[in-house]
């Protein structure tokens, strides 16, 4: 997203074969949604290169982040807090 | 400011070392031996204009930090060196100053201990530094400086979502005329280049690139394994990118599309022109990989040690670093990150994402501010005084340093 996305329809920018999204909740700028419909384990790509898997089912026009997307490699990927990203299983004490 | 891109043309009067190289500054460079001698290190160089300090932090010596500040202390735009060590430390200021000398620079050195205590050390260093900015004065010899006597290293820090659509594309923009016009480019964090292995290693020059590059990529790989350290942070998080993955594609965006010319190691400049890639991720050894790559200073200062006079750092989210020996620039594909943080930042790429400016006029621009840096121009961090260091304890082995004209420099 370029802006701040509200829930609705957006354009979609780019030489991909989508030109129109319809936005399922509002999403930040500088944040993903998904174009089509993604399964469970399926790979999520951007730039035509696989950034992750699917951590669960993704609709068309959701937002794409920690919560749904998480790291081929990087195990501490599915444990990050969606709203800023911090790590949840570091103990402090 | 879009200059046409001329491979003859003058940009300013550098310094021409004794090894061919050119520098953009004569700075005198304080280097401390032990944590134990930093006070006096850093006191010394207070005020003194020209003048930054490094260290080693450990007593125990160190292969890798010692190359690290040898390449350093001898890079182009250090006309001369003071080593100070407290006495006690296995890394040897003299034999430094030594090397330092072979060189053709002036340098000196001596041991707190030695010298009387903070006091008069301080007294003393100041002292010898003036006396060093005199002589590197005396033995400098001017000569043009071209396009192609540049080398310029780029890292890039606190990315978000803009960092790959605009900050690092400029960047790799640039490289392609460096590259073209008869420069060098180095860039690296093999650490954000995960799952680019195939992209990568499609891209070397020659079968010797590919295989470096390829046996880089899977060291790294058991390396971040091995520790658990995938190089992304809650920053890039916040920011929009959700895997290392995301981050990497937007990472390698600032190598431009020149071939890579294979893979240099940390202190080793690379052995001629073109595009290459810095490995600076620890060799697995006795200890294993040993501590993690700490942060982006780290990162910095193994660029400047490929013998980069100038190197550029690419944030999304900003930040307030600089760097030792060679003016940082900073650069943000993010507008409100240049609004927030002017007085820090260099330059704005925010126009590529709003369309209102092409990458190739963004590109332009960006390389007539790195020509004014040249000719001796202050980069925002060296206007604020920044030159942030770190040398750490590391295990690299050294079968590439006998590569090449870095064979005759290596003794």
């Amino acid at each position: 997203m370029l802006t701040d996305g509200m829930a609705g329809e957006c354009q979609v920018l780019g030489e991909g074969t989508a030109t129109q999204a319809t936005l399922l909740s509002s999403i930040p700028r500088g944040h993903k949604v998904g174009l089509v419909d993604i399964a469970e384990g399926a790979p999520i790509i951007k730039y035509g290169v696989v950034i992750g898997l699917a951590a669960q089912p993704i609709h068309a026009g959701e937002h794409v982040h920690l919560h749904n997307c998480r790291s081929q490699y990087d195990e501490r990927s599915a444990s990050l807090r969606l709203e800023d990203g911090c790590p949840t299983d570091t103990r402090y004490e | 400011m879009n200059d046409p891109i001329t491979t003859s043309e003058v940009i300013s009067q550098g310094y021409l070392r004794p090894d061919g190289r050119k520098g953009i500054r004569n700075l005198v460079l304080v280097v401390y031996t032990v944590e134990c001698a930093k006070h006096v290190a850093h006191a010394i160089q207070a005020n003194e204009p020209d003048t930054q300090v490094i260290g080693f932090p450990g007593c125990y010596d160190n292969e890798y930090a010692i190359r690290l500040i040898l390449a350093l202390a001898r890079h182009p735009n250090v006309g001369a060196v003071l080593c100070v060590g407290l006495g006690c430390e296995y890394t040897q200021p003299e034999r430094i100053a030594q090397k330092v000398q072979e060189s053709g620079r002036p340098a000196e050195w001596f041991f707190i201990q030695q010298s009387g205590g903070t006091a008069t050390s301080i007294e003393k260093g100041k002292r010898l530094v003036a006396e060093l900015h005199a002589e590197a004065q005396r033995r400098a010899v001017r000569a043009p400086f071209l396009l192609s006597d540049l080398t310029i290293g780029c890292e890039c820090g606190g990315s978000d979502f803009t960092s790959g659509l605009a900050g690092n594309p400029v960047v790799g923009r640039l490289f392609d005329t460096l590259v073209d016009a008869g420069g060098t480019a180095v860039f690296e964090e093999i650490v954000e280049l995960i799952g680019l292995r195939d992209v990568m290693v499609q891209r070397a020059a020659t079968a010797e690139a590919a295989n470096q590059i390829g046996a880089s990529y899977d060291k790294t790989m058991e390396y971040c394994r091995s520790v658990r350290q995938f190089s992304v942070s809650p920053g890039n998080f916040a920011g929009g990118l959700t895997t290392i993955e995301e981050k990497s594609l937007g990472a390698f965006s600032k190598s431009g599309s020149r071939p890579i010319q294979g893979v240099v190691r940390v202190a080793e400049r690379p052995p001629n022109p073109g595009l290459w890639l810095l490995d600076s991720v620890p060799d697995p050894h006795f200890m294993q990989f040993g501590y993690t790559n700490p942060n982006d200073t780290e990162g910095i200062v193994d660029l400047v040690a490929t013998g980069a006079q100038v190197v550029l750092f690419v944030t999304g989210r900003g930040s307030v670093i600089g760097g030792p020996i060679a003016p940082l620039v900073k650069i943000t594909g993010n507008a409100e990150t240049y609004r927030n943080l002017q007085g820090d930042m260099d330059f704005d790429a925010s126009g590529v994402l709003r369309g209102n400016q092409s990458l190739e006029q963004a590109s332009n621009d960006l390389l007539s501010l790195v020509k004014q840096i040249v000719n001796g121009c202050p980069s925002k961090p060296e206007l604020l005084g920044h030159h942030e260091y770190i040398i750490v304890y590391k295990h690299q082995s050294t079968p590439t340093l006998q590569r090449g004209c870095r064979a005759e420099s290596a003794s």
